[in-house]
């Protein structure tokens, strides 16, 4: 495909990116269209008002706080690298490729995308999801017509629930051992460029 | 004159003039003119009938949540069927097939056209044709070769029939009906992709239907000794030309619709109208050529909608909405009665069980096989596989209808020797799939999901993280433009602005094409409508002069209602309002678990259909979707507000904005970012107000940009700004920093909405056109409390406002 080979080489250390998030090339042009698509101003970056243009993420009520996660603390733009870095982690899983403990973690392991979603909730980045980030985050979660006591009750008995230690904090330890029953996609799908990519629907484990 | 041609002399009997063929012998002062106008009579009367059916079991309302509406309907169609019989003893009234395909089934497919999602619809567009035209020829073609096998077997007894009639008859019966679909559908919710899959599949396998019935009926008619390949391959060729011919007969209709109304503008009384006369004309044209006169009927409503609605004046656009809605509301109320009625004839009844029995079996099986094997084949290429609860759905879903019936009763009974066998076989067939799938696919549904949600989520935990995980799973999707971005898209809309705007909408409509504009618009009629509501409530709008106290007094009078409207956050007022929950947070069991699964935002993915034949309105899962963007957009605008405020003075504005005025107000045009979303609301209706272009605003422009409401000079700044070599977001926005762990910093913008809830300056902060230069003032004073350096801008920026009043 004489298209993907003219994209790739538009790219810097691309074979270095796809060496490190997995992503074939099909992919990673695919990825560079729609990041080009985004990045309105042809400035090689993107900025938070980028992403605010994609109208879909404003019905999303944590939609702002993952435009946030992309942004690295003191960073203002994202570019192409970083961009494809965040999106690997939810590349379909290889449930081909043994898993070889000596090797470092994959980018698109089960970890990895949970710490992304740890990421969502501490926006203070001390590694703990307090009482007061839960709140916010639950807040946004619910409707309007949620008493702020109700909120309350709620993160208390959810940090009672998952607190093991006891410091009245989620951490990330704590927020791995919850159950994941009902979200039984993981990843996402890159459609018609999928075919050699295994199908994903990680399998919900229950305990 | 088909009621005329039923009509006995029995009817006639009560009429006792034939006054007009006798001599008179004295002035009659009255005359009983039956004879005359007996047909309109009739016609009315029977509509009046029918839709009085309609209320009556609307009376009681449980009766509606078990039986759907077309069941209840069909049955009410039985007992008035059995009156008549029971008084002419023949059974005066039918559904005639010219009736039915002339006069009541065009107003059901052009609401369906007219009404459907398009995006969903395009974005679907190859599943629905694999189902409608894959599925329909293996349902047609499966069922009439089991017919005949069980035939040749012996199964059925010695009827008088072959191999061509029994795959005609597959063909008219595998078509799953429109009309009943989403009589049933309706009451039962499902998702959105799967409602426009069953659908979808429901008007475009018309094309199919109308190919197959002709096809088949002209080889019955030649013999099966003249069937060749040459017949065979022309039938095949005869498909696409139906299919497309009758498609592209309806886009031009959309075409011709769509001019039209870019020229009404002085006659917006009929404008309405139009729409119906011509989209009639397209299900009749598509009819002479003998062409899919459905398909034509779809893409006409499919085409044209958004153009008119974008060209035509609200209160048309909202005529229009509603007179489809009667039409199709009412011929659907119509047929199904006259379903009912029809049946209730025993010269029609020829009974045999086997072959009844046979074929309700074969469609029930092969329409389930049909689905999973189709399904399981489009799963390897579609982005977001159908799940098996969903497959299971569709393929129960395939109800027949009155198209069925419509299209058997046109079958020449010289031809078709057992002709009333398969008009009995197709009433059963569409009561059995009304009724009986009707009634138990909503409690099917709901066991299923039930089912599924059950399974997990036993702590609070994991309830949170599941809602978290498919949030998030949906903005990345949207971030990597998965779902709704592709190519062809692009290509499409590319084309559509470049060529289709200019050509079929009116100026001023191309402006306002902006999505958010429109939602925005929507936001403010809504705002403004519940805010009225409450000044009757309270007896006058006099509270809006006092903020403060109003605020106390609603929250301590009306908590109740309120508290869906403002979310309180300060602890004080909290307990006033709800001292009922101060019991709850006592009580043990406070069921988080239930306030969770209650009010926890869905997902996209989760049921939200947006075509309702009922309601004029979309359903409530709209008004979440809304809700969340009103928050998001709240919460960015306070976020971007505080950054920006005080960081540059008034004066550097207006030096920049003449200079670079052009280019940011085209800029302005093309982009929905969100803080040049409210320039481009902002610009459509200088646009109004100045009939000249951007660049005649010139030096008035930047005076008019304060007016709105201050949004718009913050957003202006940030163009700016990143020409200068301190950029702007340098400081990390605030929706990434909230370091304070002190909540009641938290978001001000709930502060400010509890400081002025429902006041007409609060509500124009969202409202582009300003009609006084109060509401800049107290929309910055609303934030006071947040941002104390945005007072300190307010004497520089009231003096240009002053001198533009």
């Amino acid at each position: 495909m004489g298209s993907t080979n003219s994209t790739l080489s538009k790219i810097p250390n691309v074979e270095e990116l796809m060496e490190e998030t997995g992503f074939t090339p099909a992919h990673i042009v695919r990825l560079y269209d729609r990041f080009e698509a985004l990045d309105k101003e042809k400035t090689g970056h993107l900025r938070p008002q980028d992403f605010g243009a994609i109208n879909r993420l404003a019905m999303n009520p944590i939609g702002d706080r993952i435009i946030g996660a992309f942004f690295s603390p003191g960073q203002e733009t994202v570019d192409f690298h970083s961009f494809v870095r965040i999106l690997a982690h939810f590349r379909p899983a290889d449930k081909k490729h043994p898993k070889d403990p000596s090797m470092p973690e994959p980018v698109n392991s089960r970890t990895s995308k949970l710490k992304f979603a740890f990421q969502l909730y501490d926006q203070d980045k001390d590694g703990k999801i307090s009482r007061a980030e839960l709140l916010q985050v639950l807040r946004s979660m619910l409707e309007m017509q949620v008493t702020e006591e109700q909120l309350e009750s709620i993160a208390d008995r959810t940090i009672q629930e998952a607190d093991l230690d006891n410091d009245d904090a989620i951490s990330f330890e704590e927020f791995r051992k919850v159950p994941l029953g009902r979200a039984r996609r993981l990843t996402y799908q890159h459609g018609p460029l999928q075919h050699s990519a295994p199908r994903i629907l990680s399998q919900p484990h229950r305990k | 004159m088909v009621l005329l041609a039923i009509s006995r002399p029995s009817l006639a009997s009560e009429a006792t003039g034939n006054g007009t063929e006798h001599t008179i012998t004295t002035l009659p002062i009255v005359i009983w003119k039956w004879e005359e106008i007996h047909f309109p009579y009739l016609v009315a009367l029977w509509v009046l009938v029918s839709w009085l059916c309609k209320l009556v079991f609307q009376l009681n309302p449980c009766l509606t949540r078990v039986i759907p509406e077309s069941g209840l309907l069909i049955c009410i169609g039985w007992v008035l069927g059995g009156i008549i019989y029971g008084a002419d003893k023949v059974q005066t009234f039918r559904l005639q097939p010219f009736t039915f395909f002339f006069y009541l089934l065009p107003q059901i497919v052009l609401d369906a056209g007219y009404s459907m999602p398009n995006k969903l619809f395009f974005g679907n567009l190859g599943a629905i044709l694999v189902y409608a035209v894959i599925g329909t020829c293996w349902n047609a073609a499966t069922l009439g070769l089991a017919l005949w096998g069980c035939w040749l077997g012996g199964a059925m007894g010695n009827i008088d029939t072959g191999l061509l009639q029994l795959l005609l008859f597959g063909s008219l019966i595998a078509a799953v009906d429109p009309v009943a679909v989403i009589a049933v559908f309706e009451e039962v919710h499902v998702n959105e992709v799967l409602y426009i899959l069953v659908f979808g599949e429901s008007l475009l396998n018309d094309g199919v239907t109308v190919v197959l019935f002709n096809v088949f009926d002209a080889f019955v008619s030649l013999g099966g000794a003249q069937i060749d390949a040459v017949e065979i391959i022309k039938g095949i060729i005869s498909f696409f030309v139906v299919a497309v011919g009758g498609s592209l007969v309806g886009v031009v209709f959309a075409l011709l619709i769509s001019l039209l109304t870019r020229c009404t503008k002085n006659i917006q009384i009929i404008e309405p109208g139009f729409i119906f006369v011509l989209g009639y004309l397209s299900y009749l044209t598509a009819e002479m050529l003998s062409l899919s006169a459905i398909l034509s009927c779809t893409f006409c409503g499919v085409c044209c909608q958004k153009y008119i609605n974008a060209n035509m004046d609200e209160r048309s656009v909202s005529t229009v909405r509603s007179t489809m809605k009667v039409f199709a509301n009412g011929s659907e109320t119509i047929i199904f009665v006259f379903l009912g009625i029809s049946a209730i004839d025993p010269s029609i009844w020829v009974w045999n069980t086997a072959f009844i029995l046979l074929t309700l079996l074969f469609i029930f099986v092969f329409r389930f096989i049909g689905v999973f094997l189709l399904t399981w084949i489009l799963n390897q290429y579609r982005l977001v596989p159908l799940d098996f609860i969903d497959q299971l759905v569709m393929g129960y879903g395939g109800l027949r209808g009155a198209v069925a019936y419509g299209l058997v009763l046109l079958l020449d009974e010289n031809k078709y020797k057992e002709k009333k066998l398969m008009i009995s076989t197709t009433l059963i067939v569409v009561y059995f799939t009304v009724m009986l799938q009707g009634i138990t696919m909503k409690p099917l549904v709901t066991w299923l999901k039930v089912k599924r949600a059950a399974v997990s989520e036993r702590t609070l935990a994991e309830k949170i993280q599941n809602r978290t995980f498919d949030h998030m799973l949906v903005a990345i999707e949207d971030i990597s433009g998965q779902i709704g971005d592709n190519y062809m898209r692009d290509k499409w809309n590319n084309f559509e602005e470049k060529w289709l705007y200019w050509l079929l909408m009116t100026p001023i409509a191309r402006k306002s094409c902006d999505p958010i504009f429109n939602i925005f618009h929507k936001l403010n009629i809504k705002d403004a409508t519940s805010y009225v509501k409450e000044g009757e409530r309270r007896g006058s709008l006099a509270f809006v002069r006092n903020e403060n106290k109003a605020d106390v007094d609603f929250n301590k009078k009306f908590g109740a209602d309120f508290s869906e409207m403002i979310r309180d956050s300060v602890p004080s007022v909290c307990l006033d309002m709800h001292e009922q929950d101060l019991k709850m947070r006592e009580s043990e069991d406070f069921d988080a678990h239930h306030l969770l699964q209650q009010h926890l935002y869905k997902g996209r993915k989760q049921h939200r259909h947006r075509y309702s034949r009922k309601q004029l309105e979309v359903n409530k899962d709209e008004h979440e979707v809304q809700e969340i963007f009103q928050r998001t957009m709240r919460s960015r605008l306070e976020s971007f507000k505080s950054a920006k405020m005080g960081v540059a003075p008034p004066k550097k504005i207006s030096k920049h904005l003449k200079k670079d005025q052009p280019q940011k107000v085209r800029e302005a045009c093309t982009f929905s970012s969100f803080p040049l979303v409210f320039i481009t609301i902002f610009l459509e209706f200088s646009e109004g107000d100045s009939a000249s272009g951007y660049e005649a605003a010139g030096g008035s422009f930047p005076m008019r940009a304060y007016r709105g409401a201050g949004i718009v000079n913050p957003a202006f700044m940030a163009e700016m700004d990143t020409m200068d070599p301190m950029p702007p977001m340098q400081q990390i926005p605030s929706w990434l920093a909230e370091t304070e762990v002190d909540s009641s910093n938290m978001v001000p913008s709930q502060r400010a909405q509890l400081r002025l809830p429902w006041t007409p300056s609060n509500l124009r902060r969202l409202a582009p056109l300003c009609l006084s230069t109060h509401s800049n003032d107290s929309f910055l004073l609303a934030d006071s409390p947040a941002t104390q350096e945005g007072i300190s801008d307010l004497p520089d920026k009231t003096n240009p406002l002053k001198q533009l009043t």
